[in-house]
């Protein structure tokens, strides 16, 4: 089977596209060595600045960094601006399905969205139901993921509505490219994207009925794989950097433990998943999270950023609903697309996806991090084999894709530069308004072939430019 | 400020502070062990010294049997299993910057990773390699370079009051112990009225290098160094800054600026502390016994410690 890729830089015939010709026109013009010398400039400086992650299974938790490639993604803005809108106009609507779900059900009711789907679903919270959140609001942070057909038509892969991580290796990815081509900058007009931070604490600060609210992000600490990017987040935006028993829950308030005695916190930005929050209402076993807070959150004490029970509008197997949903709550058509689902708890799609597994892309329900899924083109006999004994056992628990080709972008290889399949990550805030910052983050798969961009598979980033065109 | 957060930037400075002591001495006991000795003349006598002021001679006879000079040195500068090496100091002072690097700068935060990337691949290289004189200048450096960084940058808040209190309480735990152990190791000489023997002498001096004080030893007392002269410095004199009363003065200055009623226990053991030094002349001192004297006021600096602990690091 012949797949066709679009590439990023190049168009079919081989030119470079109008958006990167500033660009190539550069790159033809720098040495090599100087190239190579400022790479490894940047892997220096990510060295000793500590910008890593910790790979889970790793038994020394060393931290690694990620491979960041200097070619950076680039978006006219044009194409941006439809991407934007689409992705706001999605996460509006899972904020309004989030919002039935806990109230009213009308989605069910209509019959859009079966029962059984999301009632339940481990990661529907009967601990929300009748919860009135401030601004109706239940995903304030939310990842997008994106990826680019044959035909350069969007998809939507997955919505990341519970603690989606990347944002600092978008920010600090852009930092290093000014600091390294400061040249390129001054060619052309790149959107800045720098005031993410702000923007960030202004939808934290708007998430809260209360003025000047006080504001802390909440990490598992420093052996969680992004803890660099909570400890970033909370220095850029100023706020305390707590873990959980940082903090305790009195008269329903919850307070951190100062120096100077406790202080109230009203607005919570946990990097904590629902189950480790409070161990007398989720997981006992959690000494991560905070006894209590559950009730201090119901009675609407303190903000959590995102809502507790957000998981159950991006489970993949919700996921297939979701352009109805944008039907359904805001009358409009949805602006981008979503990848064609098998649902294997349906006999009839299931019987479908046994029989052309070689062709498609299986994935759990409940997984993420790239972590129990198939990629059937690229899965030896075995792998496959493997994947239909587990899907005939709970088929419930997966979902199929076709194989898409995902577009793929020049990237700096052991010998020279080479296409690498890549995605895009924009970070949606929700609060007053519902905004993007330009771009979002470009994950990379730096083995030649491989789909699969994940930090924890080995995947890189490239800084994202959205280019006035 | 959080309660942890404050506890991991105290402890920070704690660590740093504590390699870099753990440097000096090591440099001066070296040195002095090049010199001839008394009996064996094989100087290990002088090498245990470190591991004698830090409590880690049995540690080490348990793991290696007798002394040993390379052995030693390895144990105590790059020993991954020994808690107190220098290379431990500057693992858990990294961890600790590494769990509060939002509230630091990011001189501070490179100046420290740095430090420990570069102190991993000296230990994979080994000391010998490397050298031992140039190893103690290294650590003494990157402190210097850490605490630069630290106040060229840092805003005067909490956090840099509770960095600075950890290095005082280090220091002046550092300085007993260093005045301690050369007073032993001199035995019934420290005592002498002329004190005009060689090996005083530089015992002596090597403490006043150790703490960077010989050049203001030679400006104030412009004579050799003697018992009398030596513990008056280090233990009273509020202008130089590795003394003990120079470490009492500013652990009281910090903690009085410190908001909050919590820290109540805290300032007032500290401007107790301060204020006996201050009132008390070396005659005294050494009238009581020097090794008395320092032998009383060791768990008191380890008591305000403490205090400082429940009244800022653990507070509820």
């Amino acid at each position: 089977m012949i797949r066709t890729f679009y590439d990023e830089m190049y168009d079919a015939g081989g030119v470079v596209r109008p958006h990167y010709r500033e660009f190539a026109r550069w790159l033809a013009d720098t040495p090599e060595e100087l190239l190579a010398q400022r790479r490894r400039e940047a892997d220096l400086l990510f060295h000793r600045a500590g910008i890593t992650f910790t790979l889970y299974g790793d038994e020394q938790g060393t931290e690694r960094l990620i491979p960041f490639d200097t070619i950076p993604r680039s978006i006219p803005a044009s194409e941006w601006r439809v991407v934007e809108r689409g992705c706001i106009q999605r996460v509006k609507a899972l904020n309004m399905f989030l919002a039935d779900l806990y109230h009213d059900q009308r989605i069910i009711k209509a019959g859009i969205v079966p029962a059984e789907q999301v009632l339940a679903n481990e990661q529907y919270q009967l601990a929300m139901q009748g919860l009135n959140l401030h601004r109706d609001i239940y995903s304030h942070i939310s990842g997008v993921d994106l990826v680019r057909d044959g035909d350069g038509s969007y998809y939507v892969l997955e919505d990341n509505l519970r603690t989606p991580s990347g944002v600092s290796y978008m920010l600090e990815d852009r930092k290093m490219m000014m600091r390294l081509f400061p040249e390129l900058f001054a060619a052309q007009r790149i959107a800045p994207i720098d005031h993410y931070p702000s923007l960030l604490l202004d939808t934290l600060k708007s998430s809260s009925p209360i003025d000047n609210p006080s504001v802390v992000v909440l990490t598992p600490g420093r052996f969680n794989s992004a803890f660099f990017e909570h400890a970033f987040l909370a220095r850029e935006m100023g706020v305390e950097l707590v873990e959980g028993a940082d903090l305790f829950v009195r008269d329903d308030r919850v307070f951190m433990r100062t120096t100077d005695g406790p202080k109230a916190v009203d607005v919570i930005y946990r990097r904590l998943d629902d189950a480790y929050l409070d161990p007398l209402a989720f997981n006992p076993e959690s000494m991560l999270g905070v006894p209590g807070l559950l009730a201090a959150y119901r009675s609407g004490n303190v903000i959590l950023a995102n809502a507790i029970g957000t998981g159950v509008a991006d489970d993949k197997s919700v996921y297939p609903y979701v352009t109805d949903m944008i039907r359904f709550y805001l009358d409009e058509e949805p602006i981008l697309k979503n990848v064609p689902t098998w649902q294997c708890r349906k006999p009839e799609e299931l019987s479908h996806v046994l029989a052309h597994l070689p062709e498609l892309v299986v994935k759990e329900t409940q997984g993420s991090g790239g972590y129990g899924m198939l990629v059937g083109p690229a899965a030896s006999a075995a792998e496959i084999e493997n994947f239909r004994a587990r899907l005939k056992a709970r088929p419930h628990a997966y979902i199929a894709q076709p194989t898409l080709s995902l577009s793929t972008c020049p990237t700096f290889v052991e010998n020279g530069i080479a296409p690498r399949h890549i995605d895009l990550r924009p970070f949606v805030l929700a609060g007053r308004e519902t905004r993007v910052v330009p771009g979002g983050l470009t994950r990379v798969a730096l083995r030649e072939g491989s789909l699969v961009v994940n930090s924890s598979q080995g995947g890189g980033t490239k800084d994202t430019w959205v280019v006035e065109d | 400020m959080l309660s942890r957060t404050a506890s991991d930037l105290y402890w920070m400075s704690r660590y740093l502070e504590r390699a870099e002591n753990l440097a000096r001495m090591l440099d001066v006991s070296y040195s002095l062990s090049l010199m001839p000795q008394d009996g064996r003349g094989d100087g290990l006598d002088e090498m245990a010294m470190p591991l004698l002021i830090t409590g880690t001679l049995d540690d080490y006879l348990e793991r290696h049997g007798k002394l040993h000079a390379e052995r030693l040195l390895h144990f105590f500068a790059l020993d991954a299993s020994n808690p107190a090496s220098i290379y431990s100091c500057l693992g858990a002072a990294r961890a600790s910057a590494h769990a509060v690097r939002g509230r630091i700068t990011a001189d501070m935060w490179e100046n420290i990773n740095s430090t420990w990337l570069e102190i991993r691949g000296i230990a994979e290289q080994g000391l010998g390699r490397y050298g031992l004189s140039r190893f103690c200048e290294w650590i003494k450096e990157r402190s210097h370079l850490f605490r630069g960084a630290s106040y060229g940058t840092i805003m005067r808040n909490d956090a840099f009051r509770f960095i600075r209190l950890g290095t005082f309480i280090e220091r002046a735990d550092n300085t007993l112990r260093l005045v301690d152990a050369r007073y032993e190791m001199l035995g019934d000489e420290a005592e002498l009225v002329d004190e005009n023997s060689a090996r005083s002498y530089y015992q002596w001096s090597a403490l006043l290098r150790a703490l960077s004080s010989f050049e203001a030893y030679t400006e104030i007392y412009r004579d050799a160094p003697s018992a009398h002269n030596v513990a008056e410095l280090l233990l009273l004199r509020a202008d130089v800054p590795r003394s003990l009363r120079a470490c009492t003065e500013e652990i009281d200055q910090i903690l009085a600026s410190l908001p909050g009623l919590n820290g109540r226990p805290a300032q007032r053991l500290a401007a107790e502390l301060d204020a006996r030094l201050r009132y008390t002349g070396i005659g005294e001192i050494l009238d009581e016994g020097l090794h008395a004297w320092l032998t009383e006021f060791i768990p008191k600096v380890a008591e305000l410690g403490n205090a400082i602990h429940s009244s800022y690091l653990e507070a509820v």
